[in-house]
């Protein structure tokens, strides 16, 4: 019993050592976001709430806690208030496998990728289920619209997955990181990793792709209904998703913890630092991207999806794979 | 599509070109000013909240004439006057009622005495509806506030008129 308890306390400090860092994290990327968009368009961006407005996203935090949570009458309840938990519980559930260093991962589990990508698919679910539960015309649209979205783009992702897989020979996200050691797939992949960050803004549903909450036509889409804690919940999602994508960006082509050259005084610099430093590139360029593009419009999307990433990454991976086979590069692996 | 478009489209050309402009533009200064803390800057014509003005011996300027109250097109203004012990006419009631008028500066302009003017004054929001009905006493104080302000504005205005 008491090893059992000792157990159970040691993995509950464990996950919140990890989850409470992410919640940090996202408050402060929301910031970023913020900023960088203000600069951009050459406004100021949130500056007044602690030192460079960084306390900002707390303040809209505490907003929304006192905020009334309001249900619509012919909402479906039970599902209503399910869908914001499911939503956030999966973008934070995701973060076990990803390895910030060698030694400083959660859940070192052999696949990794696997379940990476599972979880980011069941992210549609709170999506759908918020919009249906709501029982209103907009959220509903944008809930389909949503899911149609994410599907697609989640095929070319997988494909994407593929072609760095081939390359490693194992689905452990460390096995990986540490084959990117002489060169990172960015590198040899470079047309996969345009691919995949565009999908990946497609999958968070970020600008130019955010069309489930485009305010000119769906209000705010899923989230129409919502209100108080409960969109903060779905926000939370949101961003803990797009922190996410690019930590998965950042170990399948950036090398992970790894520094950029393995030199001595850059080598120094410890492994999560590096980490956080490419993970926060990715999002640098999520956030410009935000301010520079305008929306594709629904038909343009799936185009983009289906028939041009679709292809391609098939032909890329067809390329890879017989550019392994017949020079003799294929990996080491368990298989 | 011809092959310089399709080679832009494929290398996505645009579109890197859009990013470094996005980053050139994170340097430059921005346009926005801190606005509680820094403001900008106000013209001598500025139309915003009303004041009464006195004579610098302390006498109101205002001889009821009412013809503010006359071209006001919000008819916002209320006077009622009367005589006072020494014969001059003065008003006993001067209104202004903040939520109907327009901030045409036609009062400012009817005012053969310049008692009644728009200061540059615009932050002067309230809790409540009543607090912007205003009244002569208001007025006044306001004027005594902005005094020196006012009058500099209708020197700097006055080649103009």
């Amino acid at each position: 019993m008491i090893t059992y308890i000792n157990f159970l306390v040691q993995e509950i400090y464990k996950i919140l050592f990890l989850l409470v860092p992410i919640l940090v994290s996202v408050a402060l990327i929301v910031w970023l976001d913020r900023r960088v968009w203000g600069l951009v368009q050459k406004r100021k961006g949130p500056n007044v709430v602690g030192p460079f407005g960084l306390l900002q996203t707390l303040a809209d935090a505490l907003k929304y806690i006192f905020k009334e949570i309001i249900i619509p009458a012919s909402a479906n309840k039970s599902v209503f208030i399910l869908a914001p938990i499911v939503t956030m519980t999966l973008a934070l559930v995701a973060w076990a496998v990803i390895p910030m260093s060698e030694e400083l991962v959660l859940a070192d589990i052999n696949v990794g990728i696997l379940y990476l990508f599972a979880v980011s698919s069941l992210g549609v679910y709170g999506i759908i289920m918020g919009g249906w539960a709501s029982n209103s015309k907009y959220p509903f649209l944008g809930a389909i619209r949503s899911a149609a979205q994410m599907v697609s783009y989640e095929v070319s992702i997988g494909i994407i997955i593929i072609n760095v897989l081939l390359c490693v020979g194992s689905l452990n996200l460390k096995d990986i990181v540490i084959a990117q050691k002489d060169l990172w797939y960015v590198i040899p992949l470079f047309p996969m990793f345009v691919i995949f960050f565009i999908s990946a803004l497609a999958e968070t549903n970020r600008p130019p792709f955010d069309l489930p909450e485009a305010e000119a036509e769906l209000v705010a889409g899923y989230q129409t209904e919502y209100s108080g804690m409960m969109y903060a919940m779905f926000w939370l999602g949101e961003y803990a998703n797009i922190l996410l994508m690019c930590a998965m960006g950042t170990i399948l082509f950036l090398g992970g913890w790894l520094p950029i050259v393995d030199i001595y005084p850059i080598n120094m610099i410890p492994a999560p630092i590096w980490m956080i430093l490419k993970i926060l590139f990715l999002f640098f360029l999520f956030a410009l991207i935000k301010a520079i593009v305008p929306r594709y419009r629904y038909d343009q999307l799936m185009r983009l999806g289906w028939k041009i990433f679709l292809p391609f990454s098939l032909i890329y991976l067809v390329i890879t794979a017989s550019f392994l086979f017949f020079l003799d590069k294929l990996p080491e692996g368990n298989f | 599509m011809n092959l310089t478009r399709f080679l832009k489209t494929i290398f996505l050309v645009e579109f890197v070109q859009g990013l470094i402009i996005a980053t050139k533009e994170i340097f430059k200064k921005s346009k926005t000013i801190n606005y509680p803390f820094e403001k900008g800057s106000i013209s001598p014509r500025m139309r915003g909240e009303h004041a009464l003005r006195r004579y610098p011996n302390g006498e109101e300027r205002c001889i009821a004439c009412k013809l503010c109250e006359a071209v006001c097109p919000a008819q916002a203004i209320t006077i009622e006057s009367a005589e006072r012990s020494d014969g001059s006419r003065k008003t006993t009631r001067y209104d202004i009622d903040m939520l109907k008028c327009i901030y045409c500066g036609l009062c400012q302009e009817s005012c053969p005495v310049d008692a009644i003017v728009q200061g540059p004054n615009f932050e002067f929001a309230t809790e409540t509806r009543e607090e912007l009905y205003y009244n002569k006493q208001k007025l006044l104080d306001n004027g005594d506030r902005w005094e020196t302000v006012l009058a500099k504005n209708i020197k700097l205005d006055k080649p103009y008129r």
